[in-house]
């Protein structure tokens, strides 16, 4: 146990202000990430001729994005006001970049979901329009699927380029984090919603982000500095614990129960969840950091009693 | 936006946003070695700015009674009582004497107790005030107007940082990118038209576009908080510095004057009798945007290895 910082503070007072964020943009993280998985393995299930994952996959990445774009919204101070968000492109604004990173990727991504949507109606029920839109489809999906990694990869630089100790400390290893995230909790719906006989891929990419969730996450612990203590107390420790314990049990269990329809969806289903608890316990970290001077105050002062000040070099 | 220097190191503000002809920059530079905590700062600015009610909380540290800096309190006078010996050196019996080009000036100001020279020096109070009025840096590289992702924050020909309220749509980003805790998102009281988006210190603009001195500094009575072009008070700064040095006020550190540090300097800088942290301040602040590419490159990389992870799982997987 490391003692603790002696730091000074203005009677203890934040320095840095918490993002004023509702659990919204918490749940916007899980969201994004499963509509971008999904947006993956429908493509590949598209084009490996897998009509069972297609169908869930599709069907996730349409609801994801749409409650993406409620849990949104509903966040900003003045709702009625949202689209002034596309009145500039700012390369520096991650928030910016992800929104029009979402503007390209929703479409094509939700026309895919609409085929698949349309898809399911009795034949009789597809006039020519239709019978366009699921032609679009897969040109539609495709398109979808080269640009949703940017969609999972996006949130982690959003959180990173605060000045919120938690998330800033974390910018190396975060997006891989988020990116593992994604991958295991599409994966996990894949597993809830494919038939045995199809869900290899899901499973396959279910297990590979879990695994790269979990390295990343013991790296990026070791990387952030003191602020890594709001990963492991209050409400985001008890997250984070539940995610390790989630997205572990998941992944075993996915390899082990492969042959059990049942066994695989329970694993997709902790998998989903552990990848929930990861974005709820990065999110309530971070706010906690910037709550407390210390991991302000700290991390600033034992640079500058190192000598290393942070100046611009001539 | 596209300089060496356009998210770290030093550079003028105004002709890189853009503006061609700008005027000098503009800042403040808040002396607080002669605050007397009067908080007609604080007034002014409420007043001008037509800034509402702060939440009323009473603290109960300190004579601080307006919290912090935030949408409602856009200048804030931090109030710290200090047991004396605390600091190295300390001041002089009368910080009025430290300004040698002047005679002091009786403010009228009330006094509490005996007249200084009536108690024996073993008798008198073993503790220090130390009062600051702080506000927005208007830093050189401001993260919150970097992330801003509507184009509401903006740098005005004066090289300072505001909003314009009728393009906020209060996303709220700018108030977890700054790294002082100045700007935040409003809160109340219900009804005021700009709840729900950003607010902070504009150095009043529209006052500067009119040629007059921002209402805080025009309302100081002890030219605490002082307004005039960046350059000549990173000069005056060090003048004051060395004076107080001089006088064996060896706490006198300057804040935010140095264009090469973590923000680029700050158009608003201080003089201060401590260490920043003691008055609220981060003692090393970096604009979180000067690791930006690095951010992006990671970002990159994950989101490349997360396509071939796609890819990898459907190979040689045949239904």
């Amino acid at each position: 146990m490391v003692p603790d910082a002696e730091f000074t503070s203005y009677y203890g007072r934040p320095i840095v202000k918490a993002a004023p964020w509702e659990h919204d943009i918490a749940y916007y993280l899980f969201t994004g990430g499963v509509a971008a998985g999904s947006s993956l393995l429908a493509a590949g299930a598209d084009l490996t001729g897998r009509p069972g994952l297609r169908r869930v996959a599709r069907l996730g990445s349409l609801g994801g994005l749409l409650s993406s774009i409620v849990f949104l919204v509903h966040d900003l101070g003045k709702p009625s006001r949202f689209l002034n968000m596309l009145r500039v492109a700012k390369l520096t604004s991650p928030m910016s970049v992800g929104t029009w990173i979402l503007s390209i990727h929703g479409p094509f991504a939700a026309l895919a979901s609409m085929s698949e949507l349309v898809g399911m109606l009795p034949a009789r029920w597809q006039p020519a329009p239709v019978r366009l839109l699921l032609a679009l489809g897969r040109p539609a999906g495709l398109a979808g699927a080269l640009t949703a990694p940017p969609v999972a990869a996006y949130t982690a630089v959003l959180l990173a380029d605060t000045a919120t100790p938690a998330w800033h400390d974390a910018y190396e290893e975060l997006p891989f984090v988020f990116c593992g995230s994604a991958a295991a909790a599409s994966g996990g719906l894949g597993l809830i919603g494919a038939p045995l006989a199809e869900s290899g891929p899901a499973r396959a990419f279910a297990v590979g982000g879990a695994l790269v969730e979990l390295a990343a996450e013991r790296r990026m612990e070791r990387s952030m500095g003191i602020s890594v203590e709001t990963l492991h107390d209050g409400d985001a420790g008890r997250w984070m614990r539940m995610s390790l314990g989630l997205t572990a049990a998941g992944a075993v269990g996915a390899v082990v129960g492969r042959r059990s329809r049942v066994l695989s969806a329970l694993s997709g289903a902790a998998l989903m969840a552990g990848s929930f608890s990861t974005r709820m316990g990065v999110f309530e970290a971070g706010l906690a950091s910037a709550k407390d001077p210390k991991y302000t105050v700290v991390p600033q002062r034992e640079r500058l009693a190192r000598g290393e000040p942070v100046r611009h070099e001539h | 936006m596209t300089g060496p220097h356009s998210l770290f190191g030093p550079l003028d503000p105004a002709p890189d946003a853009g503006y061609v002809d700008a005027p000098s920059r503009k800042g403040f530079f808040t002396d607080t070695s002669v605050c007397i905590g009067c908080k007609a700062c604080e007034v002014a600015c409420k007043e001008w700015n037509d800034v509402p009610e702060n939440l009323y909380e009473m603290l109960g540290t300190s004579y601080d009674n307006s919290h912090s800096l935030n949408a409602n309190q856009w200048r804030h006078v931090a109030f710290i009582e200090q047991p004396a010996g605390r600091s190295s050196v300390g001041l002089p019996p009368s910080i009025g004497d430290a300004a040698p080009s002047r005679d002091s000036v009786d403010l009228g100001m009330p006094t509490l107790g005996a007249a200084p020279t009536d108690v024996p020096d073993d008798a008198k109070p073993d503790f220090r005030w130390l009062m600051s009025s702080d506000v927005c840096k208007h830093c050189t590289h401001a993260a919150c107007l970097d992330v801003c992702p509507t184009g509401s924050l903006f740098r005005s020909e004066f090289g300072t940082v505001v909003v314009q309220d009728d393009i906020c749509n209060g996303c709220g980003y700018c108030v977890a990118a700054c790294p002082y805790g100045v700007i935040d998102r409003r809160r109340g009281p219900e009804g005021d038209p700009k709840v729900g988006i950003a607010q902070k210190c504009t150095l009043c603009y529209d006052r500067l576009t009119d040629n007059q001195r921002p209402a805080c500094a025009q309302a100081c009575p002890t030219e605490s908080i002082q307004y005039g072009d960046v350059d000549e008070l990173r000069e005056r700064a060090s003048a004051r510095v060395a004076t107080l040095h001089e006088q064996g006020v060896m706490d006198a550190r300057l804040y935010g004057n140095d264009p090469d540090d973590g923000v680029g300097g700050t158009g608003a800088m201080f003089l201060l009798l401590d260490e920043p942290e003691v008055y609220g301040l981060p003692p090393d602040p970096v604009v979180t945007t000067k690791d930006l590419p690095q951010m992006a490159r990671r970002a990159g990389m994950a989101a490349a290895a997360m396509l071939a992870g796609a890819a990898v799982s459907f190979l040689r997987r045949t239904p």
